[in-house]
């Protein structure tokens, strides 16, 4: 119900204040900003997420239990820490005299940490399923390291891989806690969408807030759909 | 073998940077200055206040969303009625969703202009800005987790049971308690950690019917942030590692009990993790 509430509100001002309120150049460009450094973020996500897995999956070294309890430390840490912690490593007074507060790169940074279990934790298991039979096979027929994971590693974590995408996107998109703190939340330049919800919210223009959220709303239950299909599509490669 | 160790290495080195440095330096950057201002910033009547807060607020949404997670569970898996998957797919939108939208739904609703606004108004009820609200906030976007752990068990061990159960004469009520109770407690127990994790920790939507009262509608994670703007950094980051406190006992609950699920169901187990 309260979300019917969101979508009943948005088009309060018509189909045409709705399109006011998601075409106004800060909507646009904080949706723009969303929209690409989700995209950054689980195009790497794909990458270490499935690096990370393997290592896990397939090295041994002591402490590896720890490591891999720590993946789930992001998830279970509030976003608000997150941020906190984040800026004081990167921030202004940090250490290292890495400064990256208040840029585009700090909101990448942000997404990042919060993301960070999700390929991991869906690739972990097919990778740990699958049988090294290929491989071996593979590998006897003279193919190296890198092809072997090309073509078949990879193929068989496909669907794994996509699917915790799909979910870390979905995280991304509506990532709020972590980013308000580092991101400064400057207007079209480190305005993520949550946070222009939020300023619309605390403006009192509830209707704006209420387009850009439908808007969200969309995009969530698409990301969702695509994490049923790419199950269902993972669950017929193991058959 | 070179190669092997270079991929250590890498994921290793970027689970540091990303991860354990950060919230290394999050702990030495608390007691730098020596435990007296983080016992100060520990005792202060708001901190105090706002730890209860949130204590309360997990108390009420942790066994409310239990309750309906195994309930829901129970109908998704083993009754068919009309709608059935729209509910599957509607009790998975909290996960994807982004807690602002989610708090600015509860104040749509039940805001002073929202669809029951006026009504609870006129009963002399608040919601938004006051308690209830910032439950509602904590039990929408925490309930997903049980419903997610208990759905994958409830398929793995069928029926069977339960009709022995029921051909030997025991009631509904006794099959539930004595038989299909004990057999999917380990998925409530790993479902109950994760909803407390997300409970305690929850900001966004909170952070939007709250108000941010200090001493009356401000959790934890809202005064770490309302702390840092205030510039009283020893106050924000003694709050957050109270949460991260929590939090690495939350990973090492979901250590131990996933083990536990393991054990139980094996295989099932695997293709139902996210």
């Amino acid at each position: 119900m309260p979300l019917a509430a969101v979508a009943w509100r948005s088009t309060e001002g018509g189909a045409d204040g709705f399109w006011r309120a998601i075409s106004s150049p800060a909507a646009v460009s904080s949706l723009k900003l969303t929209f690409v450094c989700s995209l950054i973020v689980v195009a790497i996500n794909a990458v270490t997420g499935t690096l990370i897995a393997w290592v896990l999956v397939r090295d041994s070294f002591r402490g590896k239990a720890i490591v891999n309890s720590l993946i789930d430390l992001p998830f279970a840490l509030p976003t608000i820490v997150a941020g906190l912690t984040l800026l004081a490593l990167y921030g202004p007074k940090g250490p290292i005299g890495i400064n990256v507060a208040y840029t585009r790169a700090a909101i990448v940074l942000a997404l990042l940490f919060v993301t960070l279990p999700f390929v991991v934790r869906s690739v972990q298991p097919v990778l740990l399923e699958l049988d090294r039979d290929m491989e071996e096979a593979a590998a006897s027929l003279g193919a190296g390291g890198l092809s072997i994971f090309r073509r078949i590693v990879l193929p068989n974590l496909m669907p794994a891989i996509l699917s915790g995408v799909a979910l870390a996107f979905a995280r991304s998109i509506g990532e709020f806690g972590s980013v308000i703190l580092i991101s400064g939340n400057i207007p079209f330049q480190t305005e993520v969408a949550s946070v222009h919800i939020f300023s619309q919210i605390e403006s009192d223009d509830v209707t704006g807030a209420a387009a850009v959220s439908v808007l969200l709303l969309v995009i969530s239950f698409v990301s969702l759909l695509a994490i049923d299909t790419f199950r269902r599509w993972g669950s017929k490669h193991e058959k | 073998m070179r190669s092997r160790l270079a991929l250590r290495a890498v994921a290793l080195g970027y689970l540091a940077v990303l991860l354990i440095l950060p919230i290394g330096l999050i702990f030495f950057r608390t007691f730098e200055d020596g435990l007296g201002p983080v016992w100060d910033a520990l005792t202060n009547p708001d901190t105090i206040h706002a730890l209860w807060l949130t204590i309360l607020i997990t108390l009420i949404a942790v066994p409310a969303n239990t309750v309906f997670g195994i309930a829901a569970a129970l109908m998704l898996v083993r009754q068919r009625f009309p709608g059935r998957s729209v509910l599957n797919a509607v009790i998975d939108l909290p996960f994807a969703l982004s807690p602002v939208v989610v708090g600015l739904a509860l104040i749509l609703v039940y805001g002073r202009t929202g669809w029951l606004g006026g009504w609870l108004n006129a009963n002399g009820i608040q919601v938004i800005f006051a308690l209830p609200g910032m439950v509602l906030a904590t039990i929408f976007v925490s309930l997903p987790f049980v419903v997610r752990e208990v759905v994958p068990v409830l398929r793995e061990i069928g029926t069977e049971q339960d009709e022995a159960a029921w051909t030997l004469g025991a009631s509904p009520f006794a099959t539930f308690w004595r038989v299909t109770l004990p057999a999917i407690r380990w998925g409530i127990t790993y479902g109950v950690v994760l909803t407390t994790a997300r409970a305690l920790g929850e900001f966004g939507a909170v952070s939007v019917v709250s108000g941010k009262l200090a001493g009356r509608t401000e959790t934890l994670t809202l005064r770490v942030e309302n702390e840092f703007q205030r510039f009283d950094l020893v106050g924000a980051y003694t709050a957050s590692v109270v949460l991260a406190v929590l939090a690495l006992l939350v990973v090492l609950a979901m250590n131990v009990f996933r083990k536990e699920t393991d054990g139980d169901r094996g295989a099932a187990r695997q293709q139902a993790v996210r």
